[in-house]
This record gives C-alpha cells, structure tokens and sequence, in this order.
C-alpha cells in the first residue's frame, strides 16, 4: 500500500514536473492518434454518408460488416498489419514496421469502421427527416449527402472524438507493429504495459493518469459540442 | 408548364389503393384545393404531381411549355430545417437551382422580408417557432420563382395566429403569378383560399367545383357528408 501511493507522489511529481520522458511519450501517442484519426474521418464519413443514402445490392450487409468492425479485436488488427508490412508482406518494400507510420496505419484500420458506422447511422437518420425535402429542392445524392455530412457536423464530431479516444486507448496493435521501442515507437499504452511488468510504477502510474485524463477531456468535450450546438442550432 | 394532366393515375403500396384511377386536368390560374377527410390519399397526390412519388399505374404530365425545366416548388405539413440560419436556409434551395449567388443573397432578403421575417434571417432556422418555420419554408418555396407551388397541409401544425400569417402568405404568392396547389381537410381554409375545390375520398376524385357552388350544394353525397360533419 505504502509502495503504491509512493509512487502516486512520484507520478504526481512527474506530471507537475513535465518529466522529460513522459512527455515525448504522450507527445508520440497524441501525433499518432491525431493523424489515424484524421485519415479515419477522411475515409470514414464519406464512406457513412454514401452508405447512407446510396441504395444499392448488399447495402445492409455492409452495414451489418461495418458494425461488427468496430468490435475488431486490436491484436488482431495488429497481426494482420503485422504481416503485410514485415519484410516478407506485400508492402514490406515501404519499410515502416516497428515506426509510428505503421502504428498510424494500424489504429486507422481500427477506428474506420467506428466513424463510418456511426456517422452511418446519424446521417441515415437525418436523410429520413430531410429526404423529400432536399429531393424537392432538386438536390441529388451527391449534394444532399455533403448537405446532410454539414448538417449533423456536431454529431459527427463527437464520433471523430470517440474513435480518438479509442486510437489513443489501443494496446494491442500498437504494440505489435510498433513494436514498443524507446523513443521512437513507445506510447502511453505500450509503456504502461512494459512499465507495469518492469515494476516500474511510476512512470506506469503518471501514463494511466494521463491516459485517463485524455480520455475524460475528450469525452467533456464531445457532451459539450453537442449540447452548445443543440443549444444554438437547434 | 401547366397545364398539369393526370390520366387514370393509380398509387398502390403493398397491394393497398391509395389513389385509385384518378383523372384530372390542372390549369393555370385559380388556387386549387384538394380537400378531403385524412388518408383521403392528399398528402400522396401532392407528392405525386411534384414528382416525389411516381404512379404505379397512369401518366402525370406538364402539358405546357417546360423550356428545360420544371418551376416548381413544394412546401410541406412539417417544414425541414437545416442546421443554418433563415437566410441560409432560403439560399440553399436558391443555389441549387442554379442561381448566382449575389442574386440569391438579394432575392432572399426579399422574400424574408415578404413573409415578415427579415429581422429573424440571421437565427439558426431550427430555433425559429413552428409558424416562423413554416413561413421560412415558404419563403425558400418563393424565392424560387415556382410557376407553380404545392403546399401539404401547410398549417396542420401550427394555432390559428399563425395559420393566419401563413394563409395571407399564400394569397399573396399566389397574388405575384404563382399557381397554387394545396391540400386540406380545413373547411373554413379551403373557403378562406380556395378558388377551385377537388374533393378527394378513398383515393379518387369525388368531385371538382369552383368554391362558392361546391360548399352551397355539394354534387355528391360524401361530400354533403364532409361538410355537414364540420365543428363549427
């Protein structure tokens, strides 16, 4: 017990301390989960959009795929990775395993299939309010699902914010095709993971506090663009 | 455009009727009314003559001039809101009809100030009360230009104060050469606006009147029984 909150005061200290290591290892992680995300939302809202309004053969089995997607196990996503970017894989030629490139490609996979999925089901939602009316006004699918794309952009938001979380809180993929190396590939996650069975509890410790932190801000942050929008635009 | 002509137009779903073998030509001028008790099959006609639905049996068609496309607009029983101001929400239906947008920025003002809402053009359009929505949408109708408007039930929703704001922006737009067609099991509204009745029962056409001598002596018995049935 007293080894524990010893190393809360250290973890504390840490943190207060804007340890220098700490810091590049949040940095990291942030970089990472930012540019997955990105591209993820890039990928993925379109991708909902058009799945949304389209209607065309094995439209609800993709929607069916889509939404187990974002039950996808990340170790499994990291063994899949893995292999075709080792050496051997079709695309070892571009030589980013074991870099953060990789780790970017890996929580993209992961998080794809949540922001299509849910900005699916938000904008499927709004196209049965909106439908008739953009159809009257003589919008086609193209125009009304960039309409409805800025039409329900605080929801969307709060979907981008949710797959950050999630990139940001992956141990698994991350730790295969990043492979954890000091100062180059070793995020919060993968760090608390190695500290943890190191003994080492501080630094451990400081990373979850983080880790939570970021989690908890993002989630504030996503309840208070919606309710401001919701607030303001109705 | 108009004339507008429906030849023995049928509407089924699922194996039900919903308009059944309806004949009509639709001229240019009077404001017509398409009356009728609810699932009477209005709210399918109007969506039928703007084109939303199509016919599964029988021809819809403009037998008047379209010179490469269709004026016309549709202003609904609940009036879709989109997530921008009044103003916006007028331009966008401008803008996809191809207008340039300096015009369309002046020709919006225009109509909000028409319907009374120019002080309100810069709130967001959702936030605005049901009646203030209503008389943006017909506002975003309007600044169309429509040679003809389709209106569904546009006052179902909303209290007497506000019906009224919407029925003196009806006779007006109607005023500027716009061809107006509404639906309504409203008596008193149909007498207020109508200057052609079209009486709907079970999908079909009942019977066709002028105003005055469709309410004085009604031609057919469901129609006797509509009115007689009115709550004053």
């Amino acid at each position: 017990m007293n080894e524990i909150s010893q190393a809360f005061g250290v973890a504390g200290a840490m943190i207060f301390g804007l340890d220098a290591k700490l810091i590049e290892i949040v940095l990291l992680s942030v970089r990472v989960s930012i540019v997955a995300v990105v591209i993820a939302s890039i990928i993925g809202l379109p991708l909902g959009a058009a799945i949304a309004v389209g209607r065309f053969p094995g439209r609800q089995a993709l929607i069916v795929v889509l939404n187990a997607l974002m039950g996808l196990p990340p170790v499994v996503v990291g063994l899949v990775v893995y292999l075709l970017l080792s050496r051997a894989g079709p695309l070892g030629e571009f030589g980013i395993l074991f870099t953060p490139s990789a780790m970017v490609v890996a929580q993209t996979i992961l998080i794809v299939p949540i922001v299509a999925a849910l900005s699916r089901q938000v904008i499927e939602d709004a196209w049965q309010e909106y439908r008739e009316q953009l159809r009257s006004l003589g919008a086609g699918l193209m125009t009304s699902a960039l309409t409805l794309l800025w039409d329900t952009r605080f929801s969307l938001v709060t979907i981008v914010l949710a797959g950050f979380g999630r990139a940001a809180a992956e141990v698994g993929a991350v730790m295969i095709v990043g492979g954890n190396i000091d100062g180059v590939t070793r995020v919060m996650t993968t760090a608390i993971a190695l500290e943890t069975s190191k003994g080492d509890l501080p630094l451990a410790l400081g990373l979850g506090v983080i880790l939570l932190t970021l989690v908890l801000v993002l989630n504030a942050m996503a309840y208070w663009v919606k309710e401001a929008a919701q607030r303001r635009y109705g | 455009m108009l004339p507008q002509l429906l030849q023995e137009v049928s509407f089924a779903v699922n194996g039900r009727t919903i308009i059944d073998r309806l004949s009509v030509e639709i001229a240019a001028g009077p404001r017509t009314v398409i009356l009728g008790p609810n699932g009477a099959g209005k709210s399918v006609l109007m969506r039928l003559c703007h084109g939303l639905l199509k016919p599964t049996a029988g021809v819809i068609a403009w037998r008047g001039p379209t010179n490469g496309g269709l004026r016309q607009a549709m202003v609904f029983q609940r009036p879709v809101m989109l997530r921008r101001s009044a103003l916006a929400n007028v331009i966008y239906g401008m803008r996809l009809a191809g207008i340039t947008p300096g015009e369309c920025e002046m020709r919006a003002r225009d109509v909000l100030e028409a319907v009374g809402l120019l002080h309100l053009s810069a709130r967001p359009a959702r936030m605005l009360s049901g009646g203030e929505q209503q008389r943006v949408a017909l506002a975003r109708a309007w600044a169309l230009n429509p040679e003809v408007m389709f209106l569904d039930e546009p006052t179902a929703n909303l209290d007497p104060g506000a019906t009224r704001d919407i029925e003196n922006i009806i006779t007006q737009i109607h005023a500027s050469g716009t061809k107006i067609i509404m639906s309504t099991h409203n008596l008193g509204q149909a007498r207020r606006l109508a200057d052609e009745i079209l009486f709907l029962h079970q999908g079909r056409l009942v019977e066709r009147a002028p105003v005055e001598p469709f309410f004085r002596h009604p031609g057919s018995a469901e129609a006797a029984s509509f009115i007689r049935d009115e709550i004053p």
